[in-house]
């Protein structure tokens, strides 16, 4: 019946468009100060009152008989609970709110592809995950002292750790994002989920004194095995001995954390709109 | 691409949000190039339309082709076509206005120039200000330049100049007079009825989710609801008449009066808001079943 013509928009624009969103979402990131405390800055705050606070506690020493400082103790599940808070509370949080104010009503009528929509916000999280891990590295070593490891097999690890813990975060982020009603009820649903994961998966509280069962729970989660990655790297090896079965179980860390990531790829395609049609 | 094919046409549009009815059955085309004014009271189903069409909301039943295309199956080499400007919205507002504008620029093959655009709806001297610490009236105005940034075929305005000041208003109707003069299609409601008389070319009146009339302009609520009404001062009684020979009847009054002045005199011709607010309050008074032309009849009387 209609003969009206649209012409085709260029290929190719999605990862241009992409790039171009993550500017802009690290952009605002960083110009909202609740984002930039409660998201980029907990772990720091959390690092520096343990550190102080336990630092004539023992935990332990490393293979030269050395005492190992409460900050070398805690860095490895700060560094996990940052990947927790970049991805997973800021987008879950974030995306709630923008659904909420019209942001994505907004986009929702410009051809801006979804894709690119979820690189600018996998790529802020993984900007932002990195300066925030940069800044705990930097904390550690040059105020508390903690020996950053010199091997680059260690650093390897963690460079796969951090990609694959904030990168799934992130995803599970977005995921989430869809369960509050609203922007208000976001930090109601996201917070308490965020603290007990923390809680149980070895951040706050050593791993391994929680009792077996708490354990078994905290291992269905990412964030146990991101947190046993961390510590693979930047404690002794001493304290292998301590890990579930006595081993750090690379292994396990990728694969827990890669069926998250894939669980969180398929949510995020199925469940994902701009907007509740007809709410 | 003929010129014929309309912009926008919508055949017997319905939505049910269970029981209720916002829309009941609503028909109408837009003709490209065309300014088409939607009016009626809050409620009455404007922006469940205008919503619709932009993609937003699924039809319950009925027929709806925007630039040729079902909006509920719109891709975005539709959506690039488009302009959409809805009712405010909350956004956190943490970029300035040329970040915001850019950017958006960004996401259309065509796109206006950015600076051109913040001078076309007047916020040159606050391009470097976050949006969040614009007035409302600004943030609308950013509203209107993302709308338009994209160089739309067709853009939707949904109460565009809600919190405006007169100035600006005046300032907008310029811009989008010249939207027009380079052939926008442009899907507008507003309820500053003097708005739509000087921007729209056709009018189209919803009330209860039903279309009640629908004309260009000067012929909407038909001839008799346009019948020039006299009005004056009798020994203190105030007294009105129409008659479509307004001048002869002044005569008349002036010789009866003894060849003086009358006093109170006035001549007026029935404004699109007089038409409207008839139109609105006849389908009101139990008009509900009665068509639009019955409608036309009993705000003739």
């Amino acid at each position: 019946m209609s003969t009206i013509t649209i012409p085709r928009l260029p290929a190719g624009r999605t990862l241009k468009l992409g790039g171009s969103r993550i500017v802009n979402e690290v952009r605002t990131y960083f110009r909202q100060g609740d984002s930039v405390f409660f998201t980029f800055l907990f772990p720091v705050v959390m690092l520096t009152i343990f550190s102080t606070a336990f630092s004539n506690q023992t935990f332990g020493s490393d293979d030269t008989g050395s005492e190992v400082s409460a900050a070398a103790y805690y860095l490895p599940g700060m560094l996990a609970a940052g990947l927790l808070l970049s991805g997973l509370q800021n987008l879950a949080v974030d995306i709630a709110n923008e659904r909420s104010d019209g942001t994505l009503k907004r986009l929702a009528g410009t051809p801006l592809p979804v894709v690119s929509y979820f690189i600018g916000k996998i790529g802020q999280v993984l900007v932002t995950g990195a300066a925030q891990a940069a800044l705990l590295l930097i904390i550690a070593g040059l105020f508390f002292g903690v020996a950053l490891p010199t091997e680059p097999e260690a650093w390897f690890t963690f460079a796969w750790v951090f990609l694959l813990g904030v990168t799934t975060s992130a995803v599970l982020g977005i995921a989430l994002s869809r369960v509050p009603r609203s922007g208000k009820s976001a930090t109601a649903v996201v917070i308490p989920i965020v603290l007990v994961l923390q809680f149980i998966s070895g951040v706050y509280l050593p791993f391994s004194q929680l009792p077996d069962w708490l354990q078994n729970v905290a291992g269905a989660f990412p964030l146990k095995w991101m947190a046993q990655g961390m510590r693979s790297v930047f404690l002794p090896d001493g304290f292998e001995a301590a890990e579930p079965g006595g081993v750090w179980n690379l292994a396990g860390v990728a694969i827990v954390t890669l069926l998250w990531l894939v669980v969180g790829l398929v949510v995020c395609r199925v469940t994902f709109r701009w907007i509740r049609k007809d709410s | 691409m003929t010129d014929s094919d309309p912009a926008v046409s919508v055949t017997g549009l319905r939505k049910h949000y269970g029981k209720f009815a916002a829309l009941d059955g609503v028909s109408f085309d837009i003709h490209r190039g065309e300014t088409f004014a939607l009016l009626g009271p809050n409620g009455a189903g404007k922006s469940t339309t205008i919503e619709i069409l932009e993609g937003y909301r699924d039809r319950s039943s009925g027929e709806a082709r925007v630039l040729g295309v079902d909006p509920s199956k719109g891709s975005l080499d539709w959506k690039a076509q488009l302009g959409i400007v809805l009712q405010s919205t909350g956004e956190s507002g943490a970029v300035t206005v040329r970040e915001q504008l850019s950017h958006f620029a960004g996401f259309y093959p065509n796109p206006r120039d950015v600076e051109q655009v913040i001078a076309a709806v007047g916020l040159e001297a606050k391009a470097s200000t976050l949006i969040r610490k614009l007035s409302g009236g600004q943030r609308r105005r950013v509203d209107v330049a993302l709308g338009i940034i994209g160089t739309p075929t067709l853009l939707f305005l949904d109460e565009p100049t809600t919190g405006f000041d007169p100035e600006s208003r005046r300032q907008f109707w310029q811009l989008i007079t010249s939207l027009k003069n380079e052939g926008t299609t442009i899907l507008l409601t507003t309820h500053y009825l003097d708005e739509a008389a000087h921007l729209g070319d056709r009018a189209g009146i919803i009330a209860g989710g039903k279309l009640i009339d629908i004309g260009t302009i000067d012929a909407i609520g038909g001839a008799d609801a346009r019948v020039p009404l006299v009005r004056w001062v009798d020994g203190g009684v105030s007294r009105e008449q129409r008659t479509s020979e307004p001048s002869t009847l002044v005569a008349r009054l002036v010789r009866e009066n003894g060849g003086s002045e009358l006093d109170g005199l006035e001549v007026v011709r029935p404004s699109l808001e007089d038409i409207y607010l008839g139109l609105v309050a006849a389908y009101e008074n139990g008009a509900s079943t009665s068509s639009a032309t019955e409608v036309e009849k009993e705000t003739a009387k």
